[in-house]
């Protein structure tokens, strides 16, 4: 019975081609509009860590107070060197990483290459395994190597190929700002976006990949200067990068790994204790005013999202809607028109059901086609995002079997819809009354 | 024409006229909102730096193995490795003026602070207290950058001292943008002092320029010139610095930079991105402000266009279904334009409707916006024009169909269907 509404709808289909490329038109356009827009919403938005991002939390400690808190009365979103390396001393959470931005310069040893530049970070050894950071040779570094201040490195894969050509580097020297380093490990690949442990000195996304990692004390004990934003409430007393150290000044990062909720309690018990020594040391003249939020609340609250994808997500499905009353408006004269068609099957005995598959199957054929139109105008939309937005938001957006899936399925889940109540007055034509009036 | 007959037909099309309607409200709604966003995308594009953006460009260099900042002379070596590169520089060929400077509009990498007149004042409150960027460099930034001095005087030499990136001392000197100066001073800025950072030591204004934006691309007009200069370049282990090139030489002197900084000292970092006209600059810092106007355009034409199809769509299904009354009409005298003119005032009604509704849901969704993101509100010239717009494409959307109905021959009246 399927296959005969099948090709009754065909041939409906056909006897209207005008009407028909209407319909598949608009659904096809609206379909690809979402979902071209969809998908740049999902690159920016999606979560750059899934099987981890609930254990992973971001302290914030007031060391400002509140004459320098904003209207919302957060805390600062990066931490001071004194409150950060306190913090990693303590060492009360089961991983944890202060971290800084650097930008070193990288002397490669064939001679006559010119230096080059490099962005990265400095943290401690336990980032790597937090962050299941994926090694194609090599590890990182240990515990021992932080105390020490070993002069180690983990590098890129793509520094890699550049200084030593595609082989297993490690145990080889690499030369940062002046300074000679063993590599420990190349990475495999490893470029979240967005730049989720480090969001303050990031903005959140990046285009270059992070090529050296450097143990955190090693890059301070070298003077190794921080490469992203400082913020200050006051002008530092001293002067020079030793002084940014002095400062109440905020330009470090950092992470802990929090296994379950007794964890977390514990460790929000730990840092309100902390700012209440401090309160009592006289070093804070107001409350404990801390934040401990997992990654995907610190993301959100640092509106990582930019807010024109949102706004214009938000257009393009109001565009779906348009495109699906206007699949009803359109159906809905298809439909009708077929009064005294549908009159005459009533009459021959069909119920209302019959009725109801036949249409509902002709507008699913609609939304099928649509769909496919849909489908190829998101693959064009998905490879020109990149010509109008900026490379570092572009390359996320992917056209991948996931949104061909839902490119489907919305179409045809869309216009099945949208063939409810045209279907349903369908259903509803008088059999006597279409056949007396022929 | 009386309107009767046309209510009275309408009302056997409830289902259809609503759906009409209802897009026609919707796609207002939406169009005027994206169009609104559009508009302050532009807008914001257009801001003019104050710079004389054409043969300008910037190096951004890194030193290799430079003394740090924290070492003793570290500061003074450094300084002497930047003049070096500054003489180098301007004895270019074709190079009309350098200058070091720390930043640039739009550059999007900024030193930022509060300016005050009065001693020790951080908090943004009344006219007294706002924020700024700071921009460090020598006497020649006014030339190269080609922002012109309204009042008082600009750098000499004698002003320009040097220090530390981080060595964050009060200059005694500045140069104020006028937006700054007028915000702190409504009479005058020439002579008066400002405190800058909640500092105690006064810092004399000596002069100020007509404009100069400030290097991130994204804030609101209210701090989108407030710029400080200060007479000090920076010593770091990188720099940065200004050139201008006589008129239609850019390239040139562009391709001739990397040889010359090399030659002073190859102990540098200098890749792809360190030579970069303003041009280029400009371009990165607005490509995702263009980028969502486009994207948002074309979702604005697909709109209009899915409105437009299906008008059409469903006043061609109301002629043929009233072929026969057509007929009739015809039969009993109308003429051609009476029929035309028919549908096209049956759009009209439907569209006014259609826009009445639209209006409301388009400040509807304003104020929503403006709840949840920082949109101000819509200008009542934008729904004007949006509202004329849909009922134009209502009128120009019922046209071929209208004219096929009023091309219906009076004959289909006798006729047996």
């Amino acid at each position: 019975m399927f296959a005969y509404y099948l090709e009754l709808a065909l041939r409906s289909l056909r006897r209207s081609p005008g009407l028909t490329a209407l319909m598949v038109l608009a659904i096809g356009f609206g379909v690809a509009a979402s979902m071209t827009t969809y998908s740049v919403f999902r690159a920016v938005s999606g979560d750059p860590i899934p099987w981890k991002s609930a254990q992973l939390f971001v302290p914030q400690i007031d060391n400002w107070g509140p004459k320098d808190r904003d209207t919302d009365g957060e805390p600062p979103s990066a931490m001071s060197y004194l409150d950060a390396t306190t913090l990693m001393r303590d060492h009360r959470a089961k991983r944890q990483s202060a971290m800084y931005q650097i930008s070193p310069s990288v002397v490669p040893t064939q001679a006559g290459k010119h230096p080059l530049n490099v962005t990265g970070h400095a943290v401690y050894s336990e980032f790597f395994p937090m962050l299941d950071v994926p090694f194609l040779y090599g590890n990182g570094w240990s515990a021992q190597d932080d105390a020490q201040r070993a002069a180690v490195a983990v590098i890129s894969s793509k520094l890699n190929e550049k200084l030593f050509g595609n082989v297993d580097s490690v145990g080889r020297t690499v030369n940062i700002e002046g300074r000679d380093y063993r590599v420990v490990g190349v990475l495999d690949h490893w470029n979240p976006q967005p730049r989720f442990y480090d969001v303050t000195n990031t903005g959140g996304f990046s285009e270059n990949v992070e090529d050296v990692f450097l143990p955190f004390e090693r890059a301070i004990s070298v003077g190794l200067p921080n490469n992203g934003n400082t913020n200050c409430n006051a002008t530092p007393k001293e002067s020079g990068f030793v002084g940014l150290q002095h400062s109440e000044c905020v330009w470090i990062a950092y992470m802990a790994e929090l296994d379950d909720a007794a964890a977390v309690s514990a460790y929000r018990q730990y840092l309100d204790a902390y700012a209440k020594n401090q309160q009592k040391a006289g070093r804070f003249g107001w409350a404990p005013n801390n934040r401990l939020r997992n990654l995907p609340d610190y993301l959100e609250q640092q509106q990582v999202v930019p807010r024109d994808t949102k706004v214009s997500l938000l257009v393009a499905l109001c565009l779906l809607l348009v495109c699906l009353v206007n699949t009803v408006g359109l159906l809905l004269a298809k439909f009708l028109r077929r009064s005294g068609e549908i009159g005459v099957r009533r009459a021959l005995g069909a119920p209302r059901k019959a009725i109801y598959l036949q249409f509902l199957t002709e507008a699913g054929m609609v939304g099928a086609a649509g769909g496919v139109l849909g489908l190829l105008l998101t693959g064009v939309g998905v490879a020109s995002v990149g010509l109008v937005l900026p490379k570092s938001i572009s390359d996320l957006a992917r056209l991948d079997l996931s949104l061909l899936v839902i490119t489907l399925l919305v179409a045809v889940s869309a216009t099945l819809l949208a063939g409810l109540y045209p279907t349903f007055r369908a259903s509803r034509v008088q059999p006597a009354w279409q056949l007396k009036s022929n | 024409m009386t309107l009767h007959p046309i209510l009275a037909a309408l009302r056997k099309h409830k289902a259809g006229v609503v759906l009409i309607a209802m897009q026609i409200a919707l796609t207002l709604a939406i169009v005027c909102n994206a169009v609104f966003i559009i508009g302050q995308r532009i807008e914001r594009v257009n801001r003019p730096t104050g710079l004389d953006e054409s043969n300008l460009f910037l190096v951004t260099q890194q030193w290799v193995g430079a003394p740090g900042e924290d070492v003793p002379g570290g500061v003074d070596k450094l300084d002497a490795m930047q003049l070096e590169d500054l003489a180098a520089l301007r004895q270019l060929p074709d190079v009309v003026s350098v200058a070091p400077i720390n930043s640039m509009p739009l550059l999007d990498s900024s030193w930022n602070g509060a300016i005050a007149t009065k001693p020790g004042d951080t908090q943004f409150r009344g006219k007294s207290v706002t924020r700024t960027t700071y921009y460090f460099s020598d006497e020649q930034v006014l030339p190269t950058l080609g922002v012109r001095l309204v009042a008082g005087r600009a750098f000499n030499a004698g002003d320009v001292v040097h220090q530390g990136f981080r060595d964050q001392r009060d200059p005694d000197i500045a140069i104020l943008t006028k937006a700054l100066a007028d915000k702190l001073f409504p009479d005058g800025a020439v002579g008066k002092a400002v405190y800058l950072n909640g500092g105690n030591k006064p810092v004399t204004v000596i002069g100020v320029v007509e404009r100069m934006q400030v290097p991130y691309a994204g804030g609101g007009d209210e701090v989108a010139w407030n710029s400080t200069l200060i007479p000090a370049r920076l010593n770091a282990n990188f720099a940065r610095y200004a050139v201008r090139t006589k008129p239609g030489r850019l390239d040139d002197v562009m391709r001739a930079v990397m040889p010359a900084l090399y030659k002073v000292n190859p102990m540098r970092v200098l890749d792809d991105d360190s030579v970069r006209s303003f041009g280029e600059i400009r371009d990165k810092a607005y490509r995702a402000d263009l980028g969502m106007a486009i994207l948002m355009g074309v979702v604005c034409l697909i709109l209009l266009c899915v409105t437009a199809a299906g008008i059409v769509g469903l006043t061609s299904f109301w002629v043929g279904q009233r072929h026969r009354q057509i007929g009739v009409r015809r039969a009993l005298g109308a003429r051609k334009i009476d029929i035309l003119h028919y549908f096209q005032i049956e759009n009209l009604l439907i569209a006014g409707t259609g826009v009445v509704i639209g209006v409301l849901l388009a400040v509807g969704l304003n104020q929503w916006l403006m709840s949840h993101y920082e949109m101000t509100r819509i200008p009542v010239l934008y729904v004007l024009t949006g509202v004329l717009a849909m009922l134009a494409i209502g009128q120009a959307a019922v046209f071929v169909p209208a004219r096929r109905a009023s091309n219906v021959p009076p004959v289909v009246a006798t006729r047996a269907v």
